[in-house]
């Protein structure tokens, strides 16, 4: 056996209590606590992380880039959505 | 480090240099052009595609042979700070082989294929690491020159259109800043210390001194596929005005420690703003390329141990997480 039988992890960090964990990269390991080990050497070095998931990337389910346009671009047009849509006259306060 | 991966000798072509005019390309090259990133899914021509891993391959092989050189100071640091310090910037070098090889998986090349490559010796390295440490000092001249050198490459490769490339750079580029530091005040210390201590200093500066330059790779004139790279913003900043830049602002350096450049054609030209530096042995450097450097033979042969001696705990780890499933999957039955 060699380490083709070991499965892709997506590594995610929380940098800090109060922020979401974001993603950093990936890496190779045996099992999942294997994943959380080898991301502790590999991605926190620095004390960049106070907590770490690890995901399969086998899990992760994505959209397809090719469809970018009509899934994204409509919401382009969707102007009204924004607060900055709206003309309130400037005497109008608090608002 | 390494550009030197994106410049192919005359007369390979192992990389297609097409014309690139079908409309995915025009598309391609138009989302290139306004500074958009290129990520793993999305549609890229063969070449690029190509051209990235091999690059980015190279990168990773070169960090991982990096090791030895430094490595093989570490059980003889002269002190427990310098051996903590060798320590951590080895292992930031095996941390920079595994985020650049994770990228370059995004490409849809397997590690071990990779890995593969290294071991025999297909895919090439950066010729740095083909030179000996047979003193201390090399521990300074290597960390001040190049990884110096190899800032003064990788910072522009933050910026290249290929998105998980840039961000392993910027990883890549917050880690070695230390590493440079470190070597210089190793300079600074020996510099400081006995005449013998600042001959040692002075050896090791005329030592890594050209290969350092020649870390930038061919001269412009000479390199083929830099025009497509540059094109692609994979390589942002060229061979020559890469190796301009790292001489101006080292030659202040090594002003500073009192040691002397081994060049006697360098000199500053007030006309160009830049010093002027003697012509490159660049048959040294391809000759080094080509598998003849000082260590090219030992640092494959102990990679090729280390990954031959390490088969039973990637064994072992597999035995292992095969019987904690089972465990967890009778527990759950």
């Amino acid at each position: 056996m060699s380490r083709k039988d070991w499965p892709l992890f997506e590594i995610f960090l929380r940098s800090r209590n109060g922020l979401n964990h974001k993603h950093v990269g990936s890496l190779h390991a045996a099992d999942a606590d294997m994943a959380i080990e080898n991301a502790r050497d590999a991605y926190t070095r620095r004390g960049e992380a106070v907590s770490i998931w690890a995901v399969p990337s086998s899990a992760i389910v994505a959209s397809d880039p090719s469809d970018k346009d009509a899934y994204f671009e409509p919401l382009a047009e969707k102007v009204y959505r924004h607060p900055t849509h709206y003309d309130i006259p400037d005497e109008v306060k608090n608002i | 480090m390494y550009t030197q991966g994106l410049d192919i000798p005359k007369g390979d072509k192992s990389i297609p240099v097409a014309a690139h005019n079908s409309p995915e390309d025009l598309r391609f090259q138009a989302r290139i052009d306004v500074d958009e990133k290129i990520e793993p899914r999305d549609w890229m021509p063969a070449a690029y595609r190509k051209t990235l891993i091999r690059q980015i391959s190279q990168h990773a092989h070169s960090e991982v042979i990096g090791m030895q050189p430094e490595g093989n100071w570490i059980t003889r640091a002269p002190t427990l700070r310098r051996k903590s310090i060798l320590l951590a910037k080895v292992q930031d070098e095996a941390g920079h082989g595994l985020y650049l090889y994770s990228a370059a998986e995004t490409l849809g090349i397997s590690r071990d294929e990779l890995v593969e490559q290294l071991l025999s010796g297909a895919a090439k390295y950066s010729s740095i690491f083909n030179y000996p440490t047979p003193t201390w000092a090399d521990m300074g001249a290597i960390g001040w020159l190049v990884d110096g050198a190899a800032i003064m490459n990788q910072v522009p490769i933050c910026r290249c259109s290929y998105g998980p490339y840039a961000r392993a750079m910027v990883r890549v580029c917050k880690e070695e800043s230390f590493h440079q530091r470190q070597g210089y005040e190793i300079m600074i210390a020996l510099s400081r210390g006995t005449p013998e201590q600042k001959a040692m200093a002075q050896d090791a500066l005329n030592r890594w001194w050209w290969p350092s330059l020649m870390m930038f790779g061919p001269s412009d004139k000479e390199s083929l596929h830099s025009a497509q790279s540059m094109k692609w913003n994979i390589k942002r900043v060229s061979n020559d005005d890469l190796r301009q830049k790292f001489v101006d602002v080292t030659v202040p350096q090594a002003e500073f420690l009192g040691l002397t450049l081994p060049d006697a054609d360098l000199k500053w030209n007030a006309e160009t703003g830049h010093y002027d530096f003697g012509e490159i042995d660049w048959s040294e450097l391809q000759n080094v390329i080509a598998g003849n450097g000082p260590c090219n033979k030992q640092r494959i042969k102990t990679r090729r141990e280390a990954h031959e001696n390490g088969a039973w705990v990637r064994e072992a780890a597999n035995v292992y997480a095969d019987k904690q499933r089972a465990r967890k999957a009778a527990a759950a039955a």
